[in-house]
């Protein structure tokens, strides 16, 4: 008869009692993990978003939507190109405080024969880029030639294979690393790769709404601010200057994601605190129940040898037992209602959503158990101490 | 020689004497009943004999130690070491084996010996109902269960607490015939009752009244 034994035996005798226990249990394990693992890959997006960003000031053409396109192609992978002058470059490139301005040219490939897949298309420029160049580096060293591109981690297409877009096919050189971000269904190409697209896809009657000559259009330019100057206001400093632009700091556009997010974290929280305050409630009732009905049981064992703090050990041990194994299926359970449709969560958020590495999920969940088995002892504790500290001859004179 | 021995023994609540200056004491292998009517202060004495309580005054000497000034770990210790107790109502582990049951005695006291746990079965007749619960026991053998639970650990005191108060006549005789083996073998025994023919079974009875020692009746006709 090992230790264990009794709090094992006693588990098993009461099995209805015992599942109900755990899924309980699992029931507010699930709600902090999963909440936590939401909240943490809402973070983790937007992070990821910043830094993939790696622009202080983004210019677009003046027209109403294309910054909420712009927001919509980063954010939830939702296609979409507008186009203005490349001569907005230069004039960019002129103005105070701009260090670095690199064009970016968008294209959207349709769900039609002419195109493997409906995919964002980005180009951009192989001799000013610092936004794409230093994520490609990492997967791919080498120099990206005509039709040659490298997609999101989302794009199912492999490395080595080609895609067809607009009748051209274009070789996928590497498959880029995961931001949870829109960006994660984009194909990256050379400006140059863009711009025959662009023919291409004119060539086969698609209308992309090009004012001037298409040759010298441009979607976007990336800007990195140089030191000592204020984003703000090189961006305000455009907006004055350059006509027919629109200059929107990048921080800004976070602002309105952080703020989406701050809203849904603190809905995540709101929940996750409610199901713990009853779960919690119900726990306490559940254990202190419990108790009652075993005073005989643990009169009896006081009487045999067990002293008070083994007894109180041998109730938190089961309420360990059920903790555990309550935290370990709500755990298993949220990870996998989770984690498998990260991709519709971000489309159905509509914010980007990146979920922790392996380590930092382990470590979510090495913290949620063991609150969770603090909290299934704080519940139990109440019960098993007021026993030990019963007096066991009248419990068992009583006969309950 | 005296194994118990309580000295001018008195238990206070408040108002209430529920012992009043009591002094006895009960030899190596004697067999004592105590009888009273309710509110007598058996349940107290059994109490502070058992080591489930102390008493306000007075001395309790059992094996010679006084027990009324032993800390409650203590007084778990001694219980373990040498009392066995038995319950009118029989307070099994419900979801451990007849045999398991009398185990987790030997498991508190010292080593589990499943061998040990059999023969102590078998002694109360019970060794083909090692294997089941206590909900497929009758009363009275959940009752020879625990008397072969208070036996395991070689007690030197059997303290029995109505112990024949929910059997049928069938089972008491079984359960006082088990008390008269342990007799001959040289165990002590006290057996609080409210039932005349069990007290009579015993060597010597100690009626209380109103918490003291009212009288002591020698059995003349005890059988060894």
């Amino acid at each position: 008869m090992k230790r264990l034994s009794l709090p094992l035996r006693n588990l098993a005798a009461r099995p209805g009692r015992t599942a109900a226990l755990i899924v309980l249990t699992a029931l507010l394990a699930a709600a902090v993990f999963g909440g936590s693992l939401i909240v943490r890959s809402l973070e983790g997006g937007l992070d990821s978003l910043e830094s993939r960003l790696g622009a202080d000031v983004i210019v677009v053409p003046v027209s109403a939507a294309s910054k909420s396109d712009l927001q919509n192609m980063l954010l939830q992978g939702t296609v979409g190109y507008f186009y203005m002058d490349s001569g907005v470059l230069d004039k960019v490139r002129g103005m105070a405080g701009v260090e670095t301005a690199s064009p970016q040219l968008f294209l959207a490939s349709l769900r039609a024969d002419c195109c493997s897949i409906p995919v964002q298309m980005i180009g951009f420029d192989r001799e000013t880029d610092f936004t794409v160049t230093p994520w490609m580096r990492e997967r791919y060293s080498g120099d990206l030639q005509d039709l040659q591109v490298i997609v999101g981690s989302r794009v199912n297409a492999a490395p080595g294979t080609s895609i067809k877009i607009y009748g051209e096919n274009c070789k996928v050189a590497a498959r880029l690393s995961e931001t949870g971000t829109g960006l994660d269904t984009a194909v990256y190409g050379s400006m140059e790769t863009l711009r025959s697209l662009l023919d291409a896809a004119r060539g086969l009657g698609h209308d992309l709404k090009i004012s001037g000559d298409p040759d010298k259009v441009i979607s976007a330019v990336y800007i990195k601010v140089r030191d000592g100057y204020d984003a703000e206001s090189v961006a305000n400093d455009i907006n004055l200057h350059v006509r027919k632009v629109k200059a929107i700091r990048t921080r800004s556009m976070m602002s309105d994601v952080s703020g989406s997010l701050s809203s849904i974290a603190g809905i995540v929280s709101v929940l996750a605190a409610a199901v713990w305050v009853m779960g919690f409630v119900v726990l306490f009732v559940a254990f202190s129940a419990m108790t009652r009905e075993r005073k005989g049981e643990f009169a009896v064992l006081r009487v045999i040898g067990m002293t008070r703090r083994a007894l109180a050990g041998m109730a938190l041990k089961e309420a360990v037992l059920i903790g555990a194994a309550g935290a370990l299926l709500g755990i298993g359970l949220s990870a996998i209602v989770v984690l498998p449709f990260t991709a519709l969560i971000e489309s159905r958020l509509g914010l980007p959503f990146l979920v922790p590495e392996p380590g930092r999920l382990l470590l979510i969940g090495a913290l949620t158990l063991a609150g969770l088995v603090a909290a299934v002892c704080l519940a139990s504790a109440v019960g098993a101490v007021r026993l030990s500290r019963a007096d066991t001859a009248d419990i068992l004179r009583e006969g309950n | 020689m005296s194994l118990l021995e309580l000295k001018n023994v008195s238990k206070i609540y408040g108002e209430l004497k529920a012992l009043d200056n009591v002094s006895l004491h009960v030899d190596q292998g004697e067999w004592v009943a105590i009888m009273g009517p309710s509110g007598s202060g058996k349940s107290t004495m059994m109490n502070i004999i058992g080591c489930m309580d102390k008493p306000t005054l007075g001395e309790v000497l059992l094996d010679g130690v006084d027990i009324a000034k032993e800390n409650s770990k203590r007084l778990t210790d001694i219980r373990r070491d040498k009392i066995g107790l038995i319950f009118q109502q029989f307070h099994m582990v419900n979801y451990l084996t007849a045999v398991e049951n009398v185990m987790v005695s030997q498991y508190y006291h010292s080593m589990p010996d499943e061998k040990e746990a059999l023969e102590a079965l078998g002694r109360v007749g019970l060794r083909e109902r090692a294997r089941h619960l206590p909900s497929q026991l009758s009363g009275g053998e959940q009752q020879r269960v625990c008397v072969a639970r208070a036996l395991i650990n070689h007690p030197e005191l059997i303290l029995a607490d109505e112990p024949t108060g929910n059997l049928d006549e069938a089972n008491e005789n079984i359960v006082l015939d088990l008390f008269r083996q342990l007799h001959r073998e040289g165990t002590t025994l006290i057996v609080v009752t409210h039932d005349p023919e069990v007290a009579e079974a015993a060597q010597r009875t100690i009626v209380l009244e109103h918490g003291r020692v009212a009288r002591e009746i020698i059995n003349e006709n005890f059988e060894a």
